[in-house]
């Protein structure tokens, strides 16, 4: 994009490159505050899908025909887009996943062959199942022990601790960016400068940050940034690891197949360069370039402007809530955003989402997938009502009101 | 009054919200009003684990006729659990395995009953059934 493009933000006009937004549930205006769990499509990134399968479908790296040359150059400028976005050194540190579970999954895969037994990877209390288990699953595999980074009860990662816990034994942190839960942002640029003066790798856990803020790689410095697609205005079924050349070029590949290999026979088989040695297979053509297109538009908006306009959203729902008695909200960092999960005394989440639903707003309700840190604040769930930057302050005064009706039927 | 009396019942007190705020204000009424379960009845062995609310069933069997008691921690999962338990409670194991509970999707709470809403009601039903079945199997 050219440098002398404007970068704006205006509500109005984002609303209305959002056409899903444009729709009534049970006769009542849809207000969308499940953007924690997958964000809406702009018109850009439709166009861009149907445009793919309607004039350029074909299979990537293979063809010599005219079409699959079209698929394969739209396929890697997705990723040059994406490298740009991130401000990575390389496209080749861009690989393309089905999402944040399966990036984690690769990492955990590939980079855990080359852990011992005793090994430490450190874990924060916050995380989401697929920051847990992945890691578990290696631990039994491999003898490496998991430990935990607690957090304190404003839901924020105890920096203490963490410092502690860190020693020459530790061989990888893996933490959540912005906790899905919580909102909570968490320090991970000096949570990586530590980390990396022990000697250990840092994975960055970007789903809930990529579309919220502007992400640098370069800057954080951590060997690893993985996120989804689909929660950042793209296609579902794709999304990005990136690594650093360095690191990427020392693992094994993960799962083998075709397009990731330079040479099979069945004696010995060569693997292929970055990025393909980890893109086994017909990957989701699409979905890259559509997820590319959604990167394009981010490219259009002004990404700090948004972050202060999201951060005002989430302060002044949590504000409002707090006001209704018996009400808790469920994470108060400093550093937070566009997440806000309460829980009441005598209320459970699953029924103030029930009677939210019939009012036409979308939150999600439970214990969004992270159970250890709803055991840490012994609830059963929260609600929860994530915001992106076509959310306005109106329909948080119409949520509110909504809340309001539902906790004098409920009581 | 049959089983399928108890249905008809039921659709025709749904029959006059036409307005989901006012139906569910209802439900929440039948959950409140729910006898609860014995505490001490509250064990994990009857508990069904669902990802949005638990509940807990005990079912008895008595005079040829099947018994139920059920609890849940949501009050909407419980109003629901209400209108269950007054469709299939007395009823004789037969009538319980071959019953079609279309009274829920009549009234419009399908979407309560699906397996992938979590709110373990849908287990519930299926444990209902199965408790029938043994009876029977007996
Ligand atoms: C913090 C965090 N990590 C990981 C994930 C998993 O993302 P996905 O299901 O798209 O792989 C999520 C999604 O809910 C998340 O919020």
């Amino acid at each position: 994009m050219a440098e002398s493009q404007k970068k704006s933000f205006n509500v109005k006009e984002i609303r209305e490159q959002f056409p899903s937004l444009r729709q009534q549930v049970y006769g009542k205006n849809l207000i969308y505050f499940d953007n924690g769990a997958t964000s809406q499509k702009p018109q850009v990134v439709l166009d861009t899908l149907n445009h793919f399968y309607a004039k350029e479908n074909a299979n990537i790296h293979r063809g010599v025909h005219y079409l699959s040359q079209m698929a394969t150059s739209a396929y890697e400028d997705a990723r040059k887009t994406i490298q740009l976005y991130l401000n990575a050194n390389k496209s080749e540190e861009i690989i393309f996943t089905k999402g944040t579970t399966d990036a984690i999954n690769l990492v955990a895969n590939s980079f855990g062959e080359l852990l011992d037994k005793g090994d430490e990877i450190l874990i924060s209390a916050m995380e989401h199942h697929s920051n847990i288990v992945p890691w578990q699953m290696l631990c039994e595999r491999k003898g490496c022990i998991l430990k935990i980074i607690p957090i304190n009860q404003k839901g924020e990662i105890i920096q203490e601790e963490y410092d502690n816990l860190l020693s020459n034994k530790t061989k990888l942190v893996s933490i959540t960016h912005i906790s899905n839960t919580l909102g909570t942002i968490n320090p991970v640029k000096s949570m990586t400068t530590r980390a990396h003066a022990v000697g250990a790798r840092v994975l960055v856990d970007g789903a809930q940050s990529i579309q919220h803020k502007k992400i640098d790689v370069v800057d954080i410095n951590c060997d690893w940034f993985v996120f989804s697609g689909h929660k950042v205005f793209g296609p579902t079924g794709i999304g990005v690891l990136y690594g650093k050349e360095e690191i990427l070029d020392k693992m094994p590949p993960y799962q083998g197949g075709g397009d990731m290999i330079a040479k099979v026979t069945f004696e010995k088989t060569t693997y292929n360069e970055l990025p393909f040695k980890f893109e086994a297979g017909t990957p989701h053509i699409a979905g890259a370039i559509g997820l590319g297109k959604a990167f394009e538009f981010l490219n259009t908006l002004d990404m700090e402007a948004i972050l202060q306009y999201e951060m005002e959203l989430e302060a002044y729902a949590q504000d409002m809530l707090l006001t209704f008695e018996g009400l808790e909200v469920i994470g108060t960092a400093k550093k937070k955003t566009s997440v806000v999960s309460f829980a009441m005394d005598k209320i459970h989440p699953f029924d103030i989402g029930t009677l939210l639903d019939k009012q036409g707003i979308a939150v999600r309700t439970g214990h969004h997938c992270t159970q250890p840190l709803m055991d840490f604040y012994k609830i059963p769930g929260t609600t929860r009502a994530s915001f992106a930057f076509y959310n306005t302050k109106e329909e948080i005064d119409i949520f509110i009101s909504a809340v309001e009706k539902s906790i004098s039927m409920l009581s | 009054m049959t089983l399928e009396e108890k249905q008809q019942d039921i659709i025709d007190e749904f029959a006059i919200y036409d307005d989901w705020m006012d139906k569910y204000e209802y439900i929440i009424e039948l959950g409140k009003d729910l006898p609860k379960i014995d505490e001490d009845l509250k064990t994990d062995d009857r508990l069904i684990e669902g990802c949005q609310s638990r509940v807990w069933l005990a079912s008895e069997f008595k005079d040829n006729k099947m018994h139920f008691t059920a609890d849940s921690d949501a009050i909407i999962t419980k109003g629901i659990i209400g209108l269950l338990i007054r469709v299939l409670d007395q009823e004789s194991p037969e009538n319980i395995a071959k019953s079609d509970l279309h009274f829920i999707s009549d009234i419009g709470l399908h979407e309560h009953l699906s397996p992938t809403r979590s709110n373990g009601l849908a287990s519930m039903v299926k444990k209902i059934k199965m408790s029938a079945l043994t009876q029977l199997a007996k």
